[in-house]
């Protein structure tokens, strides 16, 4: 067992770390409310290559691995990325492995510069698929009808929605769309690509919950009460030592399941879907703490704990609370048998 | 980034599987179920025979150097098999501190015998009048020449009718502020003047209430310097924070998941169909998985050669209450059968739900409270100023 990172990994996440202090500062991410997208930073990290790595390189590109991307999804939470990140690389993956032909050409547009192709979590409903990430600014969408994946250019009927997460996404009218491939291996690709989102966003909500304590422990120490920073009140230290504890968890959680992607096959899709939901409570419950200690400048739109409270609930949410989260994987669990077998 | 135990951990958690297949009988159970105590001298022994009493000491002292996260892989399987561990516990514990802080002739006095399986040793810290402010102890101790003089009484000494020794904490000084007049000594049990009464408790496990009247104790049986008990305490204190962590939780879901495989519900549905149950299942397989992995960081971080104080105390404060709130959770997912006790024949899992949930209060209280970790993460851990 090595919790730490490599040397590699210890480079990538200093490299990202030091690109979104410079290139996403709270002030990029407030002037990007309400859309949740900011189109330079996007380019800038498309220019790092952002895509590239995610894909495979018999697809041409880097091929990085599932945990490489969770690191990067880590440091994107932690500073409220206004880029659609985790469902571009997700698609983009989702399309490499999709077969040749019609996906192989998507992946290629996809992978253009100005271009963008996101994913549906869910399939259309009465024609509409409904609150697609990175719906609102992104050019062509994959998606699942009945066993069959598909591929749209998005057009006109396209509505973009205000949500409380600040995020690009929209309501998208199925038009016309290409099938790229169908049956059981459609199935088993989207899937799959549905475990990548769980397990990224789950790293995402680690970097919210990580900083959403941060900023409430320095609160806590910087403000004072009765003549005593409140932090040394119990109250208020043990709700933050609860907060440490589920974030401390979550990013082990997290890690495991993008480390399981590629190490732990069996296991990947339940430590996805558990992962998500665990860190999902854990950066909510984090974020809703540290507001709440600062008293009513939390509730004021001037301080930054608002921007990861109202994120914290929902990223992960575009898939579903985490009850369904944790029923998809104890569905995996029953279903594998991997119930009381270690 | 490697989440693998490695192999020669997995190696010896295959061994621990079939040493419990073989000497956690029926027998072993059905004694412990009848006396509440966690304690079995065959089983005790056979652990010795096998080499799984200390497999992390070093071989001088009849271990096998193993590394911490090889004991923890064994260790894991002990725990989710429920198997009678608490006396062992206790009595490495006391050996280590020994180990650490102890004299060449308590080294040689105590080691041999506790190691070989032929003593135990309990704890004396708890008092009726003191518990998580454990520096409060007010059992005194008194010098008499080369001996010292006790009377007093000590809370939750678990296994004091099976053991040799309790190691006790004992005010030497009353005069000087509470944590400076502390001492810890190696009493023995068997004399008189010691009396021990059981005190049954929520989970059916028993303890004791001990008492002490004009105990004698010699002073080489004294455990660090005259008043530094709060010393020798830090140092033990963290020990009983090291070691596996959910095992009692993944027992009980085990449990669960089968009962979910089969049963089916009031119209005859399949209760593994049932969102609400798999959501319920879920979310405890997160915080065992959770539970586990803290453990992991903890033996991870000794195995670097660092003490896991604040990685101690999340282990513990997360994975005991994981386990209260997912036993209540599970007796509420049986419905009215969940309330069936354990030891009826009809009960779901013999009962495991409800037993849970009965036996979860407990381990958020002994080895630290829930609240007595929180300040340690707060401020350790935080850098949160102490109230």
């Amino acid at each position: 067992m090595d919790l730490n990172p490599t040397e590699e990994q210890q480079q990538l996440i200093e490299a990202f770390s030091a690109f979104y202090a410079k290139e996403c500062p709270v002030e990029l991410v407030r002037s990007a409310e309400p859309s949740g997208y900011d189109a330079e930073l996007w380019g800038r990290l498309r220019a790092m290559g952002v895509l590239d790595m995610a894909v495979d390189e018999a697809s041409g590109g880097w091929g990085a691995s599932l945990l490489d991307l969770a690191l990067v999804a880590e440091q994107h939470g932690r500073h409220l990325g206004p880029a659609p990140l985790i469902e571009a690389q997700v698609a983009a993956r989702l399309l490499a492995r999709s077969g040749s032909g019609p996906s192989e050409a998507a992946l290629g547009r996809a992978r253009l510069p100005d271009r963008l192709t996101t994913l549906a979590l869910h399939p259309p409903r009465n024609g509409t698929l409904s609150l697609v990430p990175a719906g609102a600014v992104a050019d062509e969408v994959v998606f699942m009808d009945g066993d069959r994946l598909l591929c749209m250019e998005i057009l006109e009927d396209r509505r973009p929605v205000s949500t409380i997460g600040s995020m690009p996404v929209a309501d998208i009218g199925v038009g016309s769309p290409v099938e790229l491939q169908a049956g059981e291996q459609a199935r088993s690709n989207f899937e799959q690509a549905r475990d990548e989102w769980l397990a990224l966003t789950a790293n995402a909500m680690v970097g919210i919950g990580t900083r959403s304590l941060e900023i409430g422990v320095a609160y806590a120490k910087e403000r004072h009460a009765f003549g005593v920073p409140i932090g040394s009140f119990q109250s208020v230290a043990h709700g933050l030592a609860d907060a440490a504890t589920g974030v401390d968890g979550s990013l082990l959680l997290a890690r495991e399941a993008a480390w399981a992607a590629s190490e732990d096959r069996g296991r990947a899709t339940q430590l996805a879907a558990l992962a998500c939901a665990f860190s999902a409570e854990a950066a909510r419950a984090a974020s809703y703490r540290s507001l709440h200690y600062h008293g009513g400048y939390g509730f004021m739109l001037e301080f930054d704990i608002q921007l990861y409270f109202r994120r914290a609930k929902a990223w992960p949410a575009l898939f579903g609370e985490p009850a369904i989260m944790y029923a998809r994987a104890a569905a995996d669990r029953l279903s594998t048998s991997s119930a009381g077998v270690r | 980034m490697d989440f693998r135990l490695g192999e020669d951990s997995e190696a010896f958690r295959q061994e621990a599987r079939q040493f419990l297949d073989e000497h956690l009988t029926e027998a072993v159970r059905e004694q412990m179920q009848a006396t509440g105590v966690r304690h079995n001298w065959d089983f005790h022994r056979a652990r010795v025979e096998h080499g799984m009493l200390a497999p992390g000491w070093p071989e001088e002292f009849g271990g096998q150097g193993r590394d911490a996260l090889e004991v923890l892989a064994s260790a894991e399987e002990f725990q989710r098999a429920a198997a009678p561990t608490y006396g062992l516990g206790t009595t490495l514990m006391v050996a280590n501190i020994i180990r650490h802080i102890g004299t060449e002739e308590q080294k040689r006095l105590i080691l041999p015998k506790a190691l070989t399986g032929e003593i135990i040793i309990v704890l004396g810290f708890t008092e009726p009048e003191s518990g998580s402010d454990v520096a409060a102890a007010q059992t005194r101790a008194v010098r008499d020449g080369d001996e010292w003089v006790i009377n007093g009484q000590k809370m939750f000494t678990t296994n004091a009718q099976e053991a040799d020794y309790v190691f006790l904490l004992a005010r030497t000084n009353p005069d000087v502020a509470k944590h400076k007049g502390l001492t810890t000594f190696l009493v023995p049990l068997r004399q008189s003047g010691v009396e021990i009464q059981p005190v049954f408790t929520l989970s059916g496990e028993r303890t004791n209430l001990t008492f002490y009247s004009d105990v004698r104790v010699d002073d080489s049986l004294r455990i660090g310097e005259v008043d530094g008990g709060w010393h020798v305490m830090t140092v033990s204190l963290t020990f009983e924070r090291s070691g596996p962590q959910g095992g009692d939780s993944n027992r009980l879901l085990d449990a669960m998941e089968e009962w979910a495989s089969t049963a089916v519900d009031a119209a005859g549905r399949p209760v593994a169909e049932d969102p609400g149950v798999l959501a319920r299942l879920g979310r405890a397989a997160a915080e065992n998985e959770i539970s586990v992995l803290f453990a992991r960081r903890s033996a991870w971080v000794q195995n670097a050669g660092g003490l896991p104080g604040v990685e101690g105390s999340m282990a513990k404060l997360f994975a005991s209450e994981a386990l209260t709130r997912q036993s209540a959770d599970f007796v509420d997912m049986l419905g009215p059968d969940g309330l069936r006790s354990e030891g009826e024949p009809t009960a779901i899992a013999d009962g495991l739900a409800e037993y849970s949930y009965r036996f979860s209060l407990g381990t958020t209280i002994y080895g630290g409270t829930s609240e007595v970790q929180r300040n340690i993460i707060a401020q350790r851990g935080l850098g949160l100023p102490r109230g």
